[in-house]
C-alpha cells in the first residue's frame, strides 16, 4: 500500500470501474480522480448512478470490477475492521439526511463524537453546538427528526457528518430542497469547510448553476460513463453536445431524458397480452 | 413439469434465506462483547420490549387461569378430584401455557413492532447511515435487541405463569369452593422442578430466540419501502407463530417421552 503525503495529490482514485443492478450496466469502464483539498463535483441527469457512485467509494457496493482507492488503500480490499477505520475519515451526507429518528438534534450531532471519541460531555457539548452553528440550527438543538423539514434535516445532518472533522465528505444533492439563502449559505459553508479545513469535498448534484459556482473540478455522468471532465468554465464553454445541452439544460439533445425504454409508440399501441 | 421448476426455485430461495439469517446471528453474537460495555443498549431495549408486552401477557395469564379453574373444575368434579385442580392448572401453564401463549402474543406485539422499526430504519438509510459514520448497525441495532428478546421471553413467561395460577385459584377457591389448603399443598408436592418448571423455562429461552431471530431477521431483510415494511411484520407475526407451535410439539415429544 502506497501512502502519498504530498499535498496536491489524489485522494480518490476510480479505475475501470464496473457495476450492475441486476442486468442493467450501471457504470462501465469509469475513470475518475478527485484531488485532494479540491471541491469535485460528479454531475449527471437522475438515476445515472450518482449516489451508487458515493456508496461504492464508501464501501458499501462492491463493483463487479475495478479498483477504488481512497487515500492510497483499496477501498474493497480491506477488512472489516481497516474499512471502519478509513469511514471514520470520510463524512457522507445522504440524499435524505439518514438521521437517527429516535435521537434529538443534538443527540444525532453528537453521536458519532461519543462514539469514536473520548471527550468530555462539556467538550462534546461545545462541539455540536458549534457544528449546528455553522448550519445556521443551533436554536434547533433539542428539536426530534420528525419536527424538522426536508432542508433542515439535511443541514443537521451536514452537522453531524463534518462532527469528526473527516479528510472528505461526499454531499448527495446538498443542494435540493434548500431556500435561496440556506442555498447561499451552505455554498459558502462548502467552500469553508473545503478553504479553511482541507477538507476534499465531493459533490454529487444536478443543480448545475450552484454546483459550477464552487466546483474545483467537475466530472459529467450519462449512461454508464463519464462523458467530459474539466474546470466548470470549460466545461460550460465546451463543444462538446452533450454536455452543453446538460450545462445548459435544454430539452433537446443527446441526453436521454426517459429510463431505457422502447419507441412511446410501440409501448402504446402493443396489444395487451 | 412448471409446478417442479417452481419447486426447486422456492426450495433454492428456501434455503438461500436460511443461510442469511445464520450468517446474520453469527454477525450479531459477534457484537455481544461490544454490548457488554455498552450495557444501557440492552437496558434501553429490554424496556421497549417490556413496556409492549407486559400488560398484555399479564391480562392473558389471568384470563387463561381463570378458564382453566373454570374447566379444570368442571372436569376433575365428575370424577371428584377437585383437589388437584391446583396440580392440573400450575401444570399447563408452567409445561405449555404459558410457553406458548407468551411466545404466541410476544411475537403478535413485541417482535412485528421490532420488524417495522428495524424495516424502517433500512428504509429511511438510517443503518446506511450508522455503516457511514464506522457504526456497525448489526451490532448496535440488532444485538441489543436480540439479547433483550430472549432474556425477557423467559420472564414474561414465568409472570403469565404465575398470574394464571393466581386465576386459577381465584375462581377454584374463591368462587368454586376448593379448599384452600388443598390447591396449594397438592400444587406443591405434584410440580417438579424439573420436570415441569425447568423444561417450561428452555421452552421459553427457544421461542425468545426464534421469535426475536426472525423478527430481526425479516425486518433486516425487507425491501425497503412501505409495502415491504408491512409485509415484513405480516411475516413475521405468521413465520413466529408457526415456528413456535412447531418447536412446541418437538420440545414435548422430547421433554417429556
Ligand atoms: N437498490 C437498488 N436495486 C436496483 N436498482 C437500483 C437500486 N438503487 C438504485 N438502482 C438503480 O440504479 C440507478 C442509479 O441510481 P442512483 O440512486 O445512483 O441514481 P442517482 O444518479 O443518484 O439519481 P438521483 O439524481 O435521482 O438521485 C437507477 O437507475 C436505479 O434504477
Ligand atoms: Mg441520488
Amino acid at each position: 500500500m502506497i501512502r502519498q503525503p504530498r499535498a496536491k495529490d489524489t485522494l480518490v482514485r476510480i479505475r475501470d470501474l464496473t457495476f450492475h443492478r441486476g442486468t442493467r450496466a450501471i457504470f462501465e469502464g469509469v475513470d475518475i480522480e478527485i484531488p485532494r483539498g479540491a471541491v469535485t463535483a460528479i454531475m449527471g441527469p437522475s438515476g445515472s448512478g450518482k449516489t451508487t457512485l458515493l456508496k461504492l467509494i464508501g464501501g458499501q457496493l462492491t463493483p463487479d470490477a475495478g479498483r477504488i482507492e481512497v487515500d492510497g488503500q483499496d477501498v474493497h480490499a480491506l477488512s472489516t475492521r481497516d474499512l471502519y477505520r478509513l469511514r471514520m475519515r470520510m463524512g457522507m451526507l445522504f440524499q435524505s439526511g439518514a438521521l437517527l429518528t429516535d435521537l434529538s438534534v443534538f443527540d444525532n450531532v453528537a453521536y458519532p463524537l461519543r462514539e469514536h471519541t473520548r471527550l468530555t460531555p462539556s467538550m462534546i457539548r461545545k462541539l455540536v453546538l458549534l457544528k449546528l452553528e455553522a448550519v445556521g440550527l443551533r436554536g434547533a438543538h433539542q428539536l426530534m427528526p420528525s419536527e424538522l423539514s426536508g432542508g433542515m434535516a439535511r443541514r443537521v445532518a451536514l452537522a453531524r457528518a463534518i462532527a469528526l472533522d473527516p479528510m472528505m465528505i461526499m454531499y448527495d444533492e446538498p443542494f435540493t430542497g434548500q431556500d435561496p439563502i440556506s442555498m447561499g449559505v451552505l455554498v459558502q459553508l462548502i467552500r469553508r469547510l473545503n478553504d479553511a479545513a482541507r477538507i476534499t469535498s465531493v459533490i454529487v448534484s444536478h443543480d448545475v448553476a450552484e454546483t459550477s459556482q464552487i466546483a474545483d473540478l467537475i466530472y459529467v455522468i450519462s449512461n454508464g460513463r463519464v462523458i467530459e471532465s474539466g474546470p466548470p468554465q470549460t466545461l460550460h464553454d465546451s463543444g462538446g453536445e452533450w454536455t452543453r445541452q446538460f450545462m445548459q439544460g435544454l430539452a433537446d439533445g443527446p441526453v436521454p431524458f426517459h429510463y431505457p425504454a422502447p419507441e412511446l409508440a410501440l409501448d402504446l399501441f402493443r396489444r395487451l397480452v | 413439469m412448471e409446478w417442479l421448476a417452481t419447486l426447486g426455485r422456492r426450495g433454492l430461495s428456501l434455503s438461500a434465506r436460511l443461510g442469511r439469517a445464520s450468517l446474520l446471528m453469527l454477525a450479531m453474537l459477534r457484537g455481544l462483547p461490544a454490548l457488554l460495555r455498552r450495557p444501557r443498549l440492552l437496558l434501553e431495549q429490554l424496556l421497549s420490549v417490556g413496556v409492549l408486552t407486559v400488560l398484555i401477557v399479564a391480562v392473558s395469564g389471568i384470563f387463561v387461569g381463570m378458564v382453566l379453574g373454570l374447566q379444570g373444575h368442571y372436569i376433575l368434579s365428575r370424577f371428584g378430584a377437585e383437589a388437584t385442580l391446583g396440580v392440573m392448572v400450575a401444570a399447563s401453564l408452567v409445561r405449555e401455557l404459558g410457553p406458548v401463549v407468551t411466545a404466541l402474543l410476544y411475537a403478535g406485539r413485541a417482535g412485528s413492532a421490532m420488524s417495522a422499526e428495524i424495516g424502517l430504519m433500512k428504509a429511511t438509510e438510517q443503518l446506511s447511515g450508522l455503516e457511514m459514520m464506522a457504526v456497525n448497525p448489526e451490532h448496535r441495532v440488532l444485538t441489543p435487541r436480540l439479547i433483550a428478546g430472549i432474556i425477557s421471553m423467559p420472564l414474561l413467561a414465568a409472570m403469565f405463569s404465575v398470574l394464571g395460577v393466581y386465576g386459577g385459584w381465584f375462581v377454584g377457591v374463591g368462587l368454586l369452593g376448593v379448599d384452600e389448603g388443598t390447591y396449594w399443598a397438592q400444587m406443591q408436592s405434584q410440580i417438579d422442578w424439573n420436570d415441569d418448571v425447568l423444561n417450561g423455562v428452555i421452552k421459553s429461552v427457544v421461542f425468545g430466540v426464534v421469535c426475536t431471530w426472525i423478527a430481526i431477521f425479516q425486518g433486516y431483510e425487507c425491501v425497503p419501502t412501505s409495502e415491504g415494511v408491512s409485509r415484513a411484520t405480516t411475516r413475521t407475526v405468521v413465520h413466529s407463530s408457526l415456528a413456535v407451535l412447531g418447536l412446541d410439539f418437538v420440545l414435548t415429544a422430547m421433554m417429556f417421552d
